[in-house]
């Protein structure tokens, strides 16, 4: 009986789990920074050494250039001169944002649309995982003649069509993915279709579309980045990791690496802040649990 | 309440109820069979059997979730579709089935959302029925804030939130440690007592059923039939203390008994069905 007494006394109520209470900002800060300065330690500690390390070795900054070089090359590029780091930046983040904005909007129409009709669902699903097992990056150079060359469309549209697929199955899966006791409950209210869309569907269907939204950043980062190696405008990181490399610039092409680097994570962080004000729920309740 | 409700015009009418599955193209399932069966109005009537003995299926037919193969279900005098749209039923499933993005006062709310009532009649009766699960204190939570017989609670709250006629219960407990359960079966004669509503409850579990019925139907599997209707005349309102009285223990046996004549006690049906061995002995119902 031992097993069953300890549920009972969880189940009364003075003893529920109450939301968290008495964490402070500052003993929330603590935690984090406790939390995060072991990776911090190992990020600055293998920086030192692959700085050491190269100088000792004298390894050719032509190979990897150390780590002092590529700060370097980032203080003398970062917004003027042949490689303006941050303008380029700023303008693959753009085509990224669009192409995101656009494969998003299409994913989660068909994701809908397969939501509502069976028939959608049996036309669009096997068609969509036949695209995507096409190596999309293949259609970058088209894209680039179908919409020109300098036009920042060629690039967006090649992270739409790579953000579309992950935004569609995930969105459709949270769509269709109910769980059967919500459909009979709410059936035994008599409810719409449409009311249960709204009240039980596109809730349960935020958590996966925010899961896709984290894998499209970066998609969509890499498309417009690729899209951009196939030529146009110059001031684009992409451009600028062709052009640096093939001047021998390599400490600049590190440096573009790295802002690109810096551009992804910052966007998924974005990400990450928007799911937590707009379903705080799921994410106390992956911490509980 | 000290005894029984007197007999009133039947809430439920259940006439020739036959229900069949088809698997596949082979041979036909008959999950109930020639069931008859009348509730009246405020009765607490629980359906109790082995695994597959349709039970569910039956509560499920009155509810209007499935529809019967053969027969009719009348319900408030009308058909049991016509009763669903009218919202005369509230159901409480084994799982609790409440929405995380909700908080525990909305997901009460929720079935007055469609209703269309206006916001402070569903706060206020929201609250009502919270206070009245004893969760008053937990309007602001989120179910996975609570524990099991917490969530049970408030699904409960939620099912008499637009005061349903009919509560539609099945095997709410199930999935409660046996103290719990006998708590809850204590709210749940409370709150009967408070509202009125009429019952139909399914169980596997004896006590459960002799505790908390006016009248406990028991069925036996393949095909799901009626074998007997056990009045329980135990003296209302009840406690803790009913469950030591001789005539409780009685009754326990004299369903026991109808349960084992119908060929398919509890323990019987362990043994068929190895999938329901985990729930009676979970129980500790039997024996």
């Amino acid at each position: 009986m031992t097993a069953s007494t300890g549920s009972a006394i969880r189940s009364s109520p003075g003893l529920g789990r109450g939301p968290r209470v008495g964490a402070g900002t500052r003993t929330r800060v603590a935690r984090s920074a406790r939390y995060y300065l072991p990776a911090v330690v190992v990020f600055v500690g293998a920086v030192v050494g692959w700085e050491v390390l190269f100088t000792v070795l004298n390894v050719q900054s032509f190979l990897v250039p150390k780590p002092s070089a590529i700060v370097a090359a980032l203080q003398a590029n970062w917004s003027g001169g042949r490689f303006p780091l941050l303008p380029s930046a700023i303008a693959t983040l753009q085509e990224a944002l669009i192409g995101l904005a656009i494969g998003t909007v299409a994913g989660v129409a068909v994701a809908f649309a397969s939501a509502r009709w069976l028939t959608a669902r049996g036309i669009l699903l096997p068609l969509a995982v036949a695209a995507n097992a096409v190596p999309i990056i293949a259609f970058a150079p088209l894209l680039n003649n179908w919409f020109g060359l300098l036009n920042p469309l060629s690039k967006a549209l090649m992270a739409a069509v790579l953000v579309f697929f992950p935004v569609m199955a995930n969105v459709t899966r949270g769509l269709v993915q109910v769980e059967p006791g919500a459909l009979e409950l709410m059936r035994s209210y008599a409810a719409s279709e449409w009311t249960i869309l709204r009240k039980v569907r596109v809730p349960n269907a935020l958590p996966y579309f925010f899961t896709a939204m984290k894998i499209a950043t970066t998609l969509s980062l890499i498309g417009a980045i690729v899209g951009e190696y196939f030529g146009g405008a110059n001031s684009v990181l992409g451009r600028l990791i062709v052009n640096s490399a093939s001047a021998l610039k390599f400490d600049v092409t590190w440096a573009a690496i790295l802002f690109g680097a810096a551009t992804g994570i910052l966007f998924y962080l974005a990400i990450v802040l928007i799911e937590r004000l707009v379903i705080p729920w799921a994410a106390t309740m992956r911490a509980d649990s | 309440m000290n005894t029984d409700p007197a007999p009133a015009p039947p809430v439920v009418r259940i006439a020739g109820v036959d229900k069949t599955f088809a698997r596949g193209d082979r041979a036909v399932t008959t999950a109930l069979e020639a069931i008859d069966l009348e509730i009246s109005g405020g009765e607490f009537v629980s359906l109790i059997g082995p695994s597959g003995c349709g039970k569910s299926t039956l509560l499920r037919i009155v509810g209007d979730l499935i529809s019967p193969s053969a027969g009719t279900v009348t319900v408030n005098g009308k058909t049991a579709e016509q009763a669903r749209r009218d919202r005369d039923y509230g159901m409480v499933f084994q799982a609790p089935v409440l929405f995380d993005w909700r908080t525990v006062e909305d997901n009460v709310k929720l079935p007055l959302e469609i209703l269309g009532q206006d916001a402070a009649t569903r706060s206020a009766r929201a609250r009502e029925m919270l206070e009245l699960v004893e969760l008053g204190d937990f309007l602001k939570h989120h179910p996975y804030q609570l524990s099991g017989g917490m969530q049970q609670r408030v699904a409960i709250a939620r099912a008499l939130a637009f005061q349903p006629s009919i509560l539609l219960m099945d095997e709410p407990f199930g999935a409660l440690d046996e103290m719990t359960r006998e708590r809850m079966n204590s709210e749940v004669l409370r709150i009967w007592q408070q509202t009125g509503t009429t019952i139909l409850f399914v169980t596997h579990s004896i006590p459960e059923a002799v505790f908390l019925s006016s009248r406990v139907v028991v069925m036996s599997p393949r095909p799901g039939r009626i074998t007997k209707v056990i009045p329980i005349d135990l003296p209302r309102p009840r406690n803790e203390d009913t469950r030591e009285t001789r005539r409780y223990f009685e009754l326990v046996t004299v369903v026991r008994e109808a349960l084992r004549r119908g060929g398919g006690s509890l323990d019987d049906a362990a043994t068929v069905d190895p999938a329901s061995t985990d729930r009676t002995m979970a129980e500790g119902a039997v024996g």
